[in-house]
């Protein structure tokens, strides 16, 4: 009996990731959530810019290839000329939190039927690490190298929090993948977002922690440690907006 | 009993399945190299794995299949 396989949403080929990135887990997650609601034939995945930009390459569903931080606006079009279509957005820090933080602020806003997948690593990978909106205070990055200074930067931006201020949305939650446990609740945030938008519930987002071993400047297994001692402390793991559990309390 | 199978040319040897594994016998093997250019992760001791799936759960690049 097989009791562990690459699932059938992800393409069978080599990612382009560095050894360790914790992106090919949440590439997994989404597929497997795919595999699991049996929506790969009718879901149209939106491609970011940054290092998981060449993410349609290594899902099975069909993929849109975004300008940078737009994908939430082409998922808003995709969705609303193919209600019956299954629209995810896969996107980085840099991607979602700084230039596109107003398409995904609107989307949310106009609580658009789409699922957004989140990558936070608190750094931007592909350019070669520089400071992001999400690096940490005192995080030593190329363009802060003596650590991020917030009288100067001023501190990172808690989307899930943010955007949780809205009305609209339907549910956000941060997640994280650094173990076996956490990378068990991830699934069941990205199946859930998943499901809210087959309900026509409205827009999810789930924010994962993610790491960059490469740019951290680290080991793949101190990275997940990193995760943990630094990154949750300022990025705490819950669910921040979730409008059916909201409505089961008012009862 | 359990076994793994490794698409080892895949491997990028960051080694999160060592680190996984409950039982301790996952190792990179450090006088092989694959195509990439890495040392992949194998088994040293096929006996005695459990079929957890916790170094399959933790590979970044989806090398590893466990069966039971």
């Amino acid at each position: 009996m097989v009791v562990f396989d690459k699932p059938h949403a992800l393409a069978d080929m080599p990612l382009h990731y560095c050894p360790g990135c914790t992106h090919g887990i949440i590439h997994r997650l989404v597929a497997e959530v795919m595999d699991e609601l049996g929506i790969e034939g009718k879901t149209i995945g939106i491609a970011p810019v940054g290092c998981s930009v060449m993410a349609y390459n290594y899902f099975n569903c069909d993929m849109i290839e975004a300008a940078h931080g737009r994908a939430p606006a082409i998922a808003t079009g995709v969705k609303r000329a193919n209600p019956e279509n299954v629209v995810f957005t896969y996107q980085g820090d840099g991607d979602l939190a700084s230039i596109g933080m107003a398409e995904t602020v609107h989307a949310a806003a106009r609580n658009e039927n789409i699922t957004v997948i989140f990558v936070n690593n608190a750094i931007y990978g592909m350019t070669g690490g520089q400071m992001a909106p999400t690096s940490l205070p005192g995080q030593i990055t190329q363009t802060s190298p003596y650590g991020r200074d917030v009288a100067h930067c001023g501190y990172p931006i808690r989307v899930c929090e943010m955007l949780s201020e809205l009305e609209s949305p339907q549910y956000l939650e941060r997640v994280t993948v650094n173990s076996v446990k956490a990378i068990k609740n991830a699934k069941k945030a990205i199946k859930k977002a998943f499901q809210n938008q087959l309900d026509g519930k409205g827009f999810s987002l789930i924010e994962v922690l993610s790491t960059c071993p490469t740019n951290w400047g680290m080991t793949p297994a101190a990275a997940l440690k990193w995760v943990d001692e630094k990154m949750i402390p300022y990025y705490p793991l819950g669910v921040y907006k979730d409008k059916d559990a909201a409505k089961e309390e008012t009862k | 009993m359990a076994k793994l199978t490794f698409k080892t040319d895949n491997c990028k040897g960051c080694g999160l399945c060592v680190d996984a594994c409950p039982k301790k016998i996952l190792r990179l093997a450090s006088e092989k190299i694959n195509k990439k250019g890495h040392h992949p992760a194998e088994i040293t001791d096929q006996a005695a794995c459990i079929g957890c799936a916790f170094c399959a759960t933790m590979c970044p690049d989806c090398i590893i299949k466990v069966e039971r």
